[in-house]
């Protein structure tokens, strides 16, 4: 009886959970209507701790939660910065040795260091936090945990009391102090440390600091307010200064990064605690910011979920954006506080088919266009605009496009004595033998056929968006390209055959030796879905009789080969940290070489001229001046080769028709305040699109009972009919077989 | 009895050394310890330093198995294999390279792992044999003939056709339950429904055939044709008689994997959106972290190792012929 009466709870329960909800929704009835955002996640953030985190999977957690100084517009391009918690965006003050103050046009090499000084808004507060917590005398209450108390805690919700304080500027230095902490390893400190006055040496002091501190009494927990820096000091209480080595503009993009929000150092001691510690519970994992939303869940194997700061100080919707901004509706929302939506879930959802199969379902808000399901999506015009199939279009599903502010390249190792030559003949001739391949490695196609027309053909490193990238005729690359017909038209192959003679291989052959020419192409261990695109490189290749041999390893070894330069050809990529034509120019400048200096610059490529032009470059403003020897630089790298510049993959959204104010912005990441939901539309659509269908189900059950009946009636027939037959044929009934045994 | 489990205990020691020595070896031909810290730390500037250190707080910098510049045992015992070997026998997996304690994660993973493998276990077990006692009981016939052709079927196409081909039906196109994802308690009933349905069809073929094949074999024996003389009715002499002697084999094969329950399956995890130790091993993999895959792999040994001495016990409780020694 009471297994029955268990079981009849059991279908109780599963039918309320099921009541009003479509039956394969993967939310509970609950949630049904309510103003949530759900998206996906793929692979699991390693790092929400801001000093750290880098991957953009992991910045669309953590932008959403730390408010850094700037931010950009939302809806204006180029991209503008704007304040976020500062006050207003902070002026440069260039002084010289003495401590002179310059003026804004003096020239960068009498600029001996900038000074920032940054205003924070007022009354800005943290995200409720147990951190903060005290107790009536004004005591932190969980900075002393002992292990009776720590026995009952496994996540950070399990403490009764939270607290929140006001943002102070000393918690921007704070965390600026702690890009140089030796257990959190930034990713950016050694770049940092060659522009904030100090910090290298400051590095280098907490190291020494933290071992005799963990020697003398096995503290683990550095005090940073200990030890002051001198290129980041607080002001007064809402002012906070950063002094920059020499001249660096581009630091102001930098403020607009999670590296440089601001960290209470009350979380940094609380987390520190080792109980907490041993229990996942660190900053890492548990986020403590002033953004518009607070992590309230954090299950990474599962779901994580953003829900409103309750203490968000409040901002509004842009009033201002670009022509047609109103018309496409961006603008309807000026003004209204932000942010519109209450939660936001993400589901871990490891595999595209069921992350697109939930999409089409509505269970998902947006989704990204895998290369299987992109025919099912997207249709081209006759004018070749991509647009949403008519299947899509029925759903109500929209698509966004926007060119990624990033560069897909194939590089030469210039250090390899084939593709990067020796000597000045031999420099010479290899160089011939870049360009002659350039011509003939066809990126139109290869958009064409490998990414579904999702990029754009690249003209030189710098993607359209960015400073320095020129449109059109102005910007075409005049060793690749004729133009034609107001367009870029890629070289006829010919032109690259001429080339290769000159570079001493007519036909393909090398002219002293006789020999084929075969160059190695080396890329990590691909599945046999690459197949195509690997035989399609070796069928450009061979337009120019090359032999292109395919050298496939894993990743380890490829970025080893990367590392020690024993990579001939490789494939590479670049995605911007902030739209300053710099970003992408440094990853050719002399000082990042790969091989010496472990920097960015993969192809070896060294070239003084270029060198030259990039450092008067790398600290201009904007403007002609600028332009022009942006120009120079890129012609030089344009005539040198030193890569194929490959193509600037385009990002393909598509939306459903109750998800609003998606504008693409591939540089600010903190978006999700701006995002509106209609959350009845999705109500009734999910409705609408999920209705269970029973037919199936009966006519499984039918067909099982056609295979049962008889099968039952031939059993009955058989232990009923079992007999011996006679002599005579007759068959002797055996019914009166014993029964027992 | 107990002598003989003290005495495999014992052999089991030896085999998740050598285990662990493989496991060692073979993760360390394919990625470095700076590759490890590379993968932690990303990708884009990322310094000589910042991989120095890395190593050096997670006790990466010593050599992998042999430390020259150690004098005496030191030499064996100051280097990684050691030392992130020798608390793994006190069941201390440590951390992940993500700071993650490893010990806790298993025991939170295990029960949605168990959620899916326990009823595709029981389910399948019980509708394999129904069905394979069903076709050896109109052997010869057009029932048993479709039955195989239906196992030789079953038995070619991929799992991953099954996951995707019942995602696609089942949850795509009815609407019944949801595609994946996972729920606490209760809430977990509907996400269940679908890979357990999955997991069961999935191993049918193959499972129904051999179980088939037993039966037959037992079909031929003395026993059987003594049980029909006595006059027994055929579903009493299969389901009785066959069954209960078939029980050596069908022990063989299942009871060794109830203990591998717990760690999941590495497709339907990742397909189902099961938070379960397949996709923490597949995940750990991916991300070459071997604290994790380390912890995974001396698991599953330890776990097959305890399996297949259970299974030695139950021989001893299905035929009282069998006495451990």
């Amino acid at each position: 009886m009471s297994l029955l009466k268990r079981l009849l709870a059991l279908l109780a329960v599963s039918v309320c959970a099921c009541s009003g909800n479509p039956w394969n929704s993967p939310y509970p009835a609950t949630d049904a209507g309510k103003n949530i955002l759900y998206s996906a996640f793929a692979e699991r953030p390693k790092h929400l701790d801001p000093v750290q985190s880098y991957s953009s999977n992991e910045i669309q957690f953590t932008a959403q939660i730390y408010e850094p100084p700037l931010q950009y517009h939302y809806l204006k391009r180029p991209y503008e910065l704007i304040p976020l918690a500062a006050a207003e965006l902070p002026e440069a003050r260039y002084f010289d040795r003495e401590g002179k103050r310059l003026p804004a046009t003096a020239d960068a090499a009498q600029i001996a260091y900038t000074i920032y000084e940054i205003s924070i808004k007022p009354g800005i507060r943290y995200q409720p936090h147990p951190a903060f917590a005290r107790n009536e005398q004004g005591e932190l209450l969980y900075h002393r945990l002992g292990a009776k108390e720590l026995a009952t805690i496994y996540k950070l919700s399990d403490f009764p009391h939270t607290g929140s304080r006001e943002l102070t500027a000393e918690d921007y230095v704070f965390q600026i102090k702690r890009l140089a902490h030796p257990r959190l390893h930034s990713p950016i400190l050694g770049l940092m440390s060659d522009y904030i006055v100090g910090l290298k040496e400051y590095s280098i002091l907490l190291q020494t600091a933290t071992v005799g501190q963990f020697q003398e009494n096995g503290e683990a927990y550095l005090d940073l307010n200990n030890y002051p820096l001198e290129g980041a000091e607080v002001v007064d209480s809402h002012t906070y200064r950063v002094k920059i080595k020499g001249k660096y503009p581009q630091f102001m993009y930098w403020l607009a990064m999670p590296f440089f929000a601001p960290i209470p150092w009350e979380a940094e001691r609380f987390y520190s605690q080792k109980g907490l510690a041993q229990k996942n519970i660190n900053l890492d994992w548990y986020p403590v910011g002033t953004g518009p939303y607070m992590l309230t869940e954090n299950n990474p194997n599962r779901l994580m979920t953003l829900e409103r700061n309750p203490n968000f100080h409040g901002e509004a919707y842009p009033a201002e954006g670009m022509p047609g901004d109103a018309k496409a509706g961006f603008l309807d929302d000026a003004g209204k506080p932000l942010p519109f939506i209450d939660k936001v879930i993400f589901s871990r959802e490891r595999e595209s088919i069921p992350r697109w199969n939930k999409f089409l379902q509505g269970y998902y808000d947006a989704s990204n266009i895998g290369s299987d399901s992109f025919d099912q999506a997207v249709q081209l015009t006759g004018q070749g605009e991509a647009t949403v199939t008519e299947a899509m279009q029925e759903q109500g599903i929209r698509l966004e496009t926007a060119v990624a502010a990033s560069t897909n390249y194939m590089g030469f190792n210039m250090l390899d004595p084939v593709v990067g030559g020796t000597g000045k003949h031999g420099r010479e001739s290899a160089r011939k033998l870049r360009q002659a391949i350039s011509i003939a490695v066809d990126y139109e196609e290869y958009v064409s056929i490998f990414a579904n027309g999702r990029g754009v053909p690249a003209q030189g490193p710098i993607p359209p968006g960015i400073f320095g990238h020129r449109e059109g005729r102005e910007g075409l690359n005049h060793v690749v390209y004729d133009w034609v017909n107001g367009r870029p038209q890629r070289k006829p192959i010919e032109a690259a055959r001429a080339l290769l003679a000159e570079a001493g291989y007519p036909g393909g052959t090398d002219a002293k030796t006789g020999a084929p020419l075969v160059l190695y192409f080396d890329v990590t261990a691909r599945g046999a879905e690459d197949k195509s695109s690997l035989d399609w490189m070796r069928k450009q290749f061979q337009k120019l009789n090359i032999q292109l041999v395919v050298r496939s390893t894993d990743y380890n070894r490829f970025q080893d080969k990367i590392r020690k330069g024993n990579a001939q050809i490789f494939e590479w990529g670049w995605n911007a940290d902030y739209p300053d034509p710099e970003n992408f120019l440094f990853l050719l400048h002399g000082l990042q070489l790969k091989v010496g200096n472990e920097g960015e610059n993969a192809a070896n490529y060294f070239n003084a001229e270029y060198n030259r032009l990039f450092d008067q470059m790398k600290n201009m403003e904007n403007g002609p001046e600028r332009q022009h020897i942006i120009d120079k630089m890129i012609n030089i790298l344009r005539h040198d080769a030193p890569w194929l510049w490959g193509y600037h993959p385009k990002d393909y959204g598509l939306y459903h028709a109750w998800y609003d104010n998606v504008k693409p912005n591939r540089l600010s990441n903190n978006n999700t305040k701006y995002f509106r939901i209609d959350a009845a539309l999705r109500e009734q659509k999910r409705r609408e699109w999920n209705e269970p269908v029973m037919w199936p189900v009966v006519l499984g059950m039918i067909l099982l009972a056609m295979i049962l009946i008889p099968a039952i009636v031939v059993y009955r027939r058989k232990e009923r009919g079992v007999g011996i037959k006679s002599d005579s044929g007759k068959i002797d009934n055996a019914g009166a077989y014993g029964t027992s045994e | 009895m107990l002598n003989y489990i003290i005495r495999r205990i014992l052999y089991a020691i030896p085999i998740l050394i050598g285990v662990n020595l493989i496991t060692f070896t073979l993760f360390f031909v394919v990625n470095t310890p700076d590759d490890m810290a590379r993968m932690q730390l990303g990708i884009k500037r990322v310094t000589p330093d910042a991989i120095a250190k890395w190593k050096q707080e997670r006790g990466y910098d010593k050599p992998l198995m042999f430390n020259g510049s150690e004098k005496g045992i030191a030499k064996f015992t100051r280097t990684i294999f050691f030392e992130k070997s020798a608390a793994m026998f006190a069941f201390h997996f440590g951390q992940a390279d993500d700071g993650r304690d490893i010990g806790r994660e298993i025991k939170t993973r295990m029960m949605p792992s168990l959620a899916i493998a326990l009823p595709v276990f029981v389910l399948g077990l019980g509708v394999y044999i129904v069905a394979a006692l069903i076709m050896v009981f109109f052997r010869a016939t057009y029932v048993d003939f479709v039955g195989v052709v239906l196992c030789v079927a079953l038995m070619s196409i991929s799992s991953l056709f099954y996951i995707i081909g019942g995602q696609f039906l089942i949850s795509k196109l009815w609407h019944l339950v949801p595609i994946s994802g996972y729920g606490e308690g209760l809430n977990a009933t509907k996400f269940l429904v679908l890979p357990v349905i999955v997991g069961v069809i999935s191993a049918a073929g193959s499972n129904t055939r051999w179980y088939r094949t037993i039966f037959l074999e037992e079909m031929g024996k003395d026993y059987v044709r003594t049980a029909r003389a006595k006059g027994l009715p055929e579903s009493i002499v299969l389901f009785r008689h066959v069954l209960n002697n078939a029980m050596i084999p069908i022990l063989t094969g299942a009871v060794v994997v109830i203990p591998l329950l717990f760690l999941g399956s590495l497709l339907a995890e990742s397909f189902f959106g099961i938070p379960g130790l397949g996709s923490y091993t597949i995940d750990a993999i991916n991300s070459q972290d071997f604290a994790v895959v380390r912890a995974m792999v001396f698991l599953g040994s330890l776990l097959y190792i305890f399996g297949l001495i259970l299974t030695d016990i139950s021989y001893t409780l299905v035929d009282p012929r069998i006495r451990l020694q």
